[in-house]
């Protein structure tokens, strides 16, 4: 349906002219049954949204900042500002203040559509400390609570649509033309990248850019309409707008909204969708989940899934080094998925997914071969923010765990001397909003500088490192991951988060979080009473348990990067504390100052613990502070023998 | 509520208590332990008679509560919720919710029984209601588990939804806060509040915790062994000699 004129409200249009009411497009949970929006009354919203913030002034190009969760208030405004040739600003909805402003600040943002109190309470906040000029609009769509506030901005989503039909009684064909006139190369979506190192920018994503991408992606691997998608990552990041917009769009497929964030399981049980996308930490998370219910199982259970999962394991390596079952495996393999991996993936919900990617950051090789395993055609994809969240993908039936695939149709990829990865499709982005100087980094000769290391391998696979700046140098000389090892690490349904530490010192280290649920439910069961999360993490117990996974991870790693000494954290990593970016990736300026003393005693062979002081932030601004004094332990060097592998197969896992 | 006096043989739970609710409003009731905060919930709902006195229900028409049967009472838009907390443990939250709107349902047997006409429509409505409640408590996630297998502070949730299912005038919440941490009672005053903000409803309120007390009720009762000995607005009552004395002892 892609041509080189379209835009997503004229993709849009079409789509309510081919289906009409007859064909559901948007549905959200609500009141426990699926309310659904066809394609004629998402287009109709959209139409009498825009309108209505054309009357209270919005101007042509100008950006909509969209907080709140996924509901299909989100995807209307967004396309109501893209029908006036504005863009939409998506913001994390567990944003701090600071986000915020910082987003709003940077974009001059005149207009918010905010979803509820909590959004909103955000917003006044700012606002009243004087931090928010910008502002003059903000729409809500959940009244809840805000009943009796008094605040001259504040409008009601239904009122600004009421308003746009007034509009368009007045200015018959205005909307249509508006439409019309927006151009495919114009800024459709201010995108915000993760700003692991520095605050978020915003990357300008035009029309044309995600909606080659999401054609390329489906010139690989086809959705079909019938099929279906859960939304149900934060809408402002790259991954979602790539499949709620650049591909729902263009292939007209469902797109689900769970009814809130505790019910997403067994909302996704419900649907079934036939295509996920997420980054690791959700993967992960499933397999917490089957790994604790696995344990709670009666033993017959744990038998069936120990040899379905050895008979998947197998059937999987055959497949994956193109070679066919045979005589033998087929019918075994087939008993065995009917029998227990068959049942796996339909407790996860995973039951109808054709297809499954992961990326955003690197998947565990560990991680990936269990999905395989139980048969979850599970595949990395590698991109950023800046060329539409994806370039290079692994192809189904060559896949492999180390690599991230081969450059999707329409994408080129280099190496550059230094060893950075350098891409170039249509899907590269114009620049970074109001940011000159970092576009200019970004973006020389057409090329998209990525900041990451990697390499091709001879078949054409590429395998990313890391970021170049986060490589680092064993102590005998080798480069190595730290992400690396700390995936080996969190392979472990014990370890929430870990952060590595090695490069120029003697030996390598590592910062542990522990996983609350998994250790509290194996507290539960040793019989292990602890009070907070800190206690539980200081209890020698918790530390011998995560030490044996220390242990087990460095069975696997080459002599040189195996971690030493590792200590448990008295917190879990969060983002409110900028210790992780909002899509939860570590930050290790932040971690590196942080925790200073930490590291310090770490390397310091004498010291058994350390004392920390915490300042813990809370969701209102407000501060707290505390004393601790942390364990350090030390891991046995040399682990279970076990034959060493070459480090480059051992490197790099992803994007 | 006029001269209300409850007796248990010899023991006096309430003496001469004279009480206006003021429609609208939140009105918390405090008192040591003993002290008849409960049994005057109790006379309200009609689970007590009181020997003396009367208690009278402005909803519409004046209505005499000490002589009706507690389910009239509740059909008159009087709903309550309990201290320890008296749900059905082995059914659904839905189900239990369902339950709450029992006092307004009509019942068809022969048309309940297949599940069609008029019982079938009046079924969907009310599990519509039903939604509306759970939507508000932010229950969607346990919609379908059984009771007894929640935590404490769901099950005081639910308590109130049933309590809300009523769509009662009044209602009647004894200690919804005991035994909550601090997140959860600070979520249980956030609804207490909208309740009586967005749909208007009366709340009397048995709580121990005064921050709690202090910060969302607009009149505060004082009860000691039976008799009212401090009633006004919160600030003014919690510097009150009387009520001090009552909680702290004469000499401290």
């Amino acid at each position: 349906m892609s041509d080189d004129a379209a835009t997503f409200p004229k993709l849009l249009a079409e789509q309510a002219a081919l289906h009409g009411d007859r064909r559901v497009a948007l549905q959200e949970k609500r009141y426990g049954i699926w309310q659904t929006i066809t394609w004629a009354a998402w287009e109709r919203r959209v139409r009498r949204f825009a309108q209505g913030l054309a009357s209270m002034g919005f101007r042509r190009g100008e950006p909509l900042a969209v907080l709140g969760d996924n509901r299909p208030e989100w995807v209307i405004s967004e396309l109501a500002a893209q029908a006036l040739g504005g863009m939409s600003v998506g913001l994390y909805p567990d944003g701090v203040l600071e986000e915020v402003e910082h987003v709003i600040h940077h974009a001059q943002v005149r207009f918010v559509v905010a979803e509820d109190q909590e959004q909103v309470d955000k917003l006044i906040a700012l606002r009243e400390a004087g931090r928010l000029e910008t502002v003059e609009r903000i729409v809500y769509y959940d009244p809840r609570g805000l009943e009796h506030y008094d605040v001259a901005e504040l409008v009601h989503f239904p009122d600004v649509e009421r308003a746009g039909e007034d509009f368009e009684r007045e200015h018959p064909g205005w909307f249509d033309a508006q439409v019309a006139s927006v151009a495919p190369t114009d800024t459709a979506i201010l995108c915000t990248t993760s700003g692991t190192t520095a605050k978020p920018k915003l990357a300008m994503l035009s029309h044309k850019n995600l909606l080659s991408m999401g054609s390329s992606l489906m010139s690989l691997d086809p959705i079909k309409p019938r099929d279906e998608f859960v939304s149900f990552l934060p809408l402002a990041w790259i991954g979602e707008q790539m499949l709620a917009l650049g591909c729902a769009l263009q292939a007209g497929f469902v797109i689900s909204f769970p009814e809130s964030a505790e019910t997403v399981r067994s909302d996704l049980r419900e649907i079934g969708p036939r295509v996920m996308f997420s980054p690791p930490r959700i993967w992960q998370s499933l397999i917490s989940s089957v790994q604790v219910r696995l344990a709670d199982a009666g033993w017959l259970k744990r038998l069936a899934f120990r040899i379905g999962y050895a008979i998947g394991k197998r059937a999987t390596e055959r497949r994956l080094h193109g070679r066919r079952l045979g005589p033998l495996l087929w019918p075994v393999h087939q008993l065995a998925d009917v029998t227990a991996l068959r049942p796996v993936r339909n407790q996860l919900g995973l039951v109808r997914l054709r297809r499954a990617y992961t990326g955003g950051a690197p998947l565990g090789p560990d991680v990936f071969k269990f999905f395989h395993a139980i048969g979850v055609n599970l595949k990395q994809i590698y991109g950023q923010t800046e060329i539409c969240g994806i370039a290079v993908a692994h192809r189904d039936g060559d896949i492999r765990f180390n690599t991230v695939g081969l450059p999707i149709p329409g994408a080129e990829m280099t190496i550059a001397e230094n060893g950075e990865i350098l891409l170039r499709s249509p899907a590269v982005f114009a620049g970074y909003y109001r940011n000159e100087e970092a576009t200019a980094e970004a973006l020389r000769d057409g090329w998209l500088h990525t900041g990451d290391a990697g390499y091709v391998e001879d078949d054409g696979h590429l395998v990313v490192i890391d970021r170049a700046k986060d490589v680092m140098e064993a102590p005998d000389g080798t480069p190595f991951s730290p992400a690396f090892v700390e995936n080996k690490l969190k392979f472990s349904q014990h370890v929430e988060e870990a952060v590595v530490f090695g490069g120029e010192r003697p030996f390598v280290t590592a910062i542990v979080s522990i996983d609350p649920e998994t250790v509290g439910t194996w507290a539960e069961r040793n019989r292990l009473s602890y009070t907070t999360y800190t206690d539980l993490a200081q209890k020698p117990e918790v530390y011998d348990l995560v030490g044996d996974a220390v242990a087990r991870a460095n069975a696997d790693l080459p002599e040189s990067v195996r971690i030493r000494r590792f200590v448990l954290l008295h917190k879990q990593l969060d983002a409110d504390d900028e210790e992780l970016t909002r899509t939860r990736k570590v930050r290790r300026g932040t971690i590196n100052d942080r925790y200073a003393d930490i590291i310090r005693g770490l390397y310091d062979a004498a010291s058994e613990a350390v004392t920390v002081k915490s300042v813990v932030t809370y969701q209102d601004g407000s501060q707290a502070e505390r004393q601790i004094t942390l364990r350090i332990a030390a891991v046995d060097g040399r682990p279970r023998a076990r034959p060493r592998r070459r480090l480059r197969e051992l490197i790099g896992s992803g994007a | 509520m006029n001269g209300v006096t409850l007796r248990f043989g010899g023991v006096q739970a309430l003496r001469d208590v004279t009480v206006t609710i003021r429609q609208g409003e939140i009105q918390a009731i405090i008192g040591p332990n003993g002290a008849g905060k409960t049994s005057l919930l109790n006379c309200i709902n009609g689970l007590y008679r009181p020997q003396h006195g009367s208690i009278r229900l402005h909803n519409g028409a004046v209505r005499e509560l000490t002589r009706a049967r507690p389910s009239r009472i509740a059909r008159w838009g009087v709903a309550r919720s309990f201290q320890n907390i008296e749900l059905f443990r082995h059914m659904t939250v839905v189900e239990n919710l369902l339950l709450g709107r029992h006092v307004h349902m009509k019942h068809y047997v022969g048309t309940a029984l297949l599940y069609y006409g008029p019982a079938r429509r009046q079924e969907i409505r009310e599990r519509e209601l039903v939604e509306e409640v759970i939507d508000f408590l932010e229950l969607q996630a346990v919609r379908k588990q059984e009771v007894g297998t929640l935590s404490y502070g769901f099950q005081k949730r639910v308590e109130l939804g049933r309590a809300l299912c009523m769509q009662p005038a009044v209602l009647l919440l004894d200690e919804p806060m005991a035994g909550m941490n601090a997140e959860e009672k600070e979520d249980m005053a956030r609804y207490i509040l909208d309740v009586n903000e967005l749909a208007g409803v009366t709340v009397v309120l048995i709580e121990h915790d005064m921050s709690v007390v202090m910060d969302i009720s607009h009149i505060v009762t004082v009860l000691d062994f039976g008799v009212v000995i401090a009633q006004g607005a919160p600030a003014k009552v919690a510097a009150e000699p009387t009520v001090i004395k009552a909680y702290l002892g004469d000499h401290v």
